[in-house]
């Protein structure tokens, strides 16, 4: 599924974020990314999204490589993968519903079919009763769940998620986590970084330890 | 099917996104709308002139007056000279007597008329030339002037062709404010357009996060610029047609004084459609200079 060999990511001015990566994640596989702040869980993430190209070595993501994918392909990429956010980037102009119809609009979804998708969605993250909310009246645990549920309205085969429990108590992470088992129970590739010891001990699965920049067995 | 659906979403928020801010959209629809009604109503003022030429006088023609005593004979032999020549296509004779006749008829100078003891007017010939061109008008003008008992010769027409001088003098002004105010109508859309990628950043990097292609991106902006050129259009049409409805009151009034039933000509169907289809056109070029301009800056990152 995810293929990273020998990548070295660096940004001008000589900061070199990724030294030397090579790791296999398997598909329907569940791994955590862990490490301190700065130590590149959301630069490595960002690769696998195509948001920044690797320097070097190479970056396969279901076979394609993202350091020679043509810009035009991009889109295509994203589709199949589920961008989790640690600070969500919900659209403030719109419901709850419409943030979660985004990713089908631009996909060119029949707009009934969509509909049935979107609160298929939200009821999978608890959020069905919230659908005509705006996503600023919500609390932070639900503009988490929200962008989960944008995330995999899509039903991606691949969820990356950026600190998705960062900024929540461990209660509403414990929710969270929840919800990826769930999906990781039928069959999704699940990526996940996280700094919360907690977690690790919760929900046991794979650890990458990245330590600035390079991977720790 | 998928792509039709698509494009009525997009229009039908265009729509919303127009009418969500109701007087900047009216303020923009009508800064088009007067920028082209500038050009289309000179158009319209200039077509209406023409025709007007035109309907004095449809073809240019020379006429011959005949020095008097000329004999019937002579008349006859001048004639058939005249039919003969390659430059012209036919010709036309006016005796003396039905002259003074059509002059009584047309002027209402009857009573000046019947008090002359004697007709004062001379035979006449009037030529009508194959070449209606100022150069070859002017060249049968010349030759004839020196044939044997022509008296006068006079090209009837000159002015028209001063006229149509005129007038493309007229269309040249046109056509250069016109471009001018073209350009300024992209101009505004290019602005317009520019300040709504600005204020939309954010979704629009969330979308291409999401994958969303740039031809999905763009959509909207250049359904705006669209939808705005062809209202501002249409704002246009309506400020010529009702400028042209309160000019006509005043151009029929004073028509009337010269016995004449001229109008202005309000705009063909088919210069109404080129005029919507043009402004829309320019609007979707204003936007789309707009995006190409902005959209790769914004990058997720």
């Amino acid at each position: 599924m995810i293929k990273f060999n020998q990548v070295y990511k660096r940004y001008p001015g000589g900061h070199e974020a990724l030294k030397n990566l090579s790791f296999d994640i398997a598909e329907g596989e569940m791994v955590y990314l862990t490490g301190h702040s700065g130590a590149g869980k959301s630069t490595l993430l960002k690769l696998i999204a195509a948001i920044e190209r690797p320097t070097s070595g190479s970056v396969l993501v279901k076979g394609q490589n993202i350091r020679s994918i043509k810009p035009a392909a991009i889109p295509q990429l994203r589709r199949n993968l589920g961008l989790i956010f640690q600070d969500h980037k919900l659209l403030f102009d719109r419901s709850a519903f419409d943030n979660v119809m985004l990713p089908l609009q631009i996909c060119g979804f029949d707009p009934r079919e969509s509909a049935k998708r979107v609160r298929a969605a939200l009821d999978k993250v608890g959020l069905l009763e919230r659908e005509k909310a705006n996503p600023i009246a919500l609390s932070g645990g639900e503009q988490q769940r929200l962008c989960i549920a944008r995330a995999i309205v899509n039903r991606p085969t691949m969820l990356l998620a950026d600190e998705p429990t960062g900024n929540l108590d461990s209660e509403y992470a414990n929710e969270i986590m929840n919800i990826f088992k769930s999906f990781h129970q039928v069959g999704v590739t699940l990526l996940v970084s996280t700094h919360d010891e907690n977690i690790l001990r919760q929900f046991p699965a794979r650890a990458l330890h990245l330590n600035k920049g390079e991977l720790q067995a | 099917m998928k792509t039709l659906l698509e494009h009525l979403r997009v229009l039908r928020h265009t729509l919303q996104r127009l009418l969500l801010t109701p007087n900047a959209t009216l303020l923009n629809i009508l800064i088009i709308g007067i920028a082209l009604s500038l050009p289309v109503g000179g158009y319209v003022l200039l077509k209406s002139v023409q025709l007007l030429g035109a309907q004095i006088s449809g073809t240019p023609q020379i006429s011959v007056f005949l020095a008097t005593g000329t004999s019937d004979g002579d008349i006859e032999r001048i004639g058939d000279k005249l039919k003969q020549h390659a430059a012209i296509q036919r010709i036309e004779f006016v005796p003396r007597a039905l002259a003074l006749k059509k002059l009584q008829q047309s002027s209402g100078l009857s009573d000046v008329i019947g008090g002359l003891s004697q007709n004062p007017l001379p035979d006449a010939f009037i030529i009508y030339p194959k070449d209606d061109s100022v150069a070859a008008l002017e060249a049968l003008r010349d030759e004839l002037n020196a044939w044997q008992h022509f008296e006068h010769v006079q090209l009837d027409s000159a002015w028209i062709h001063k006229l149509e001088a005129l007038l493309n003098f007229g269309r040249t002004a046109v056509a250069i404010l016109a471009a001018l105010l073209s350009f300024a109508l992209i101009a505004i859309t290019f602005n317009t357009i520019r300040l709504q990628i600005l204020t939309r950043r954010e979704e629009i990097e969330v979308s291409k996060l999401i994958g969303a292609t740039d031809a999905f991106i763009r959509r909207p902006f250049l359904y705006f610029g669209l939808t705005q050129g062809l209202l501002g259009g249409i704002a246009a049409w309506l400020l010529v047609a009702a400028s042209l409805q309160l000019l006509n009151y005043q151009v029929g009034a004073l028509a009337q004084l010269y016995a004449s039933n001229f109008s202005l000509q309000h705009l063909s169907a088919g210069d109404s459609l080129t005029l919507l289809g043009f402004s829309a056109y320019l609007g979707w070029l204003g936007a789309w200079f707009s995006v190409s301009q902005h959209l790769w800056q914004i990058e997720p990152r």
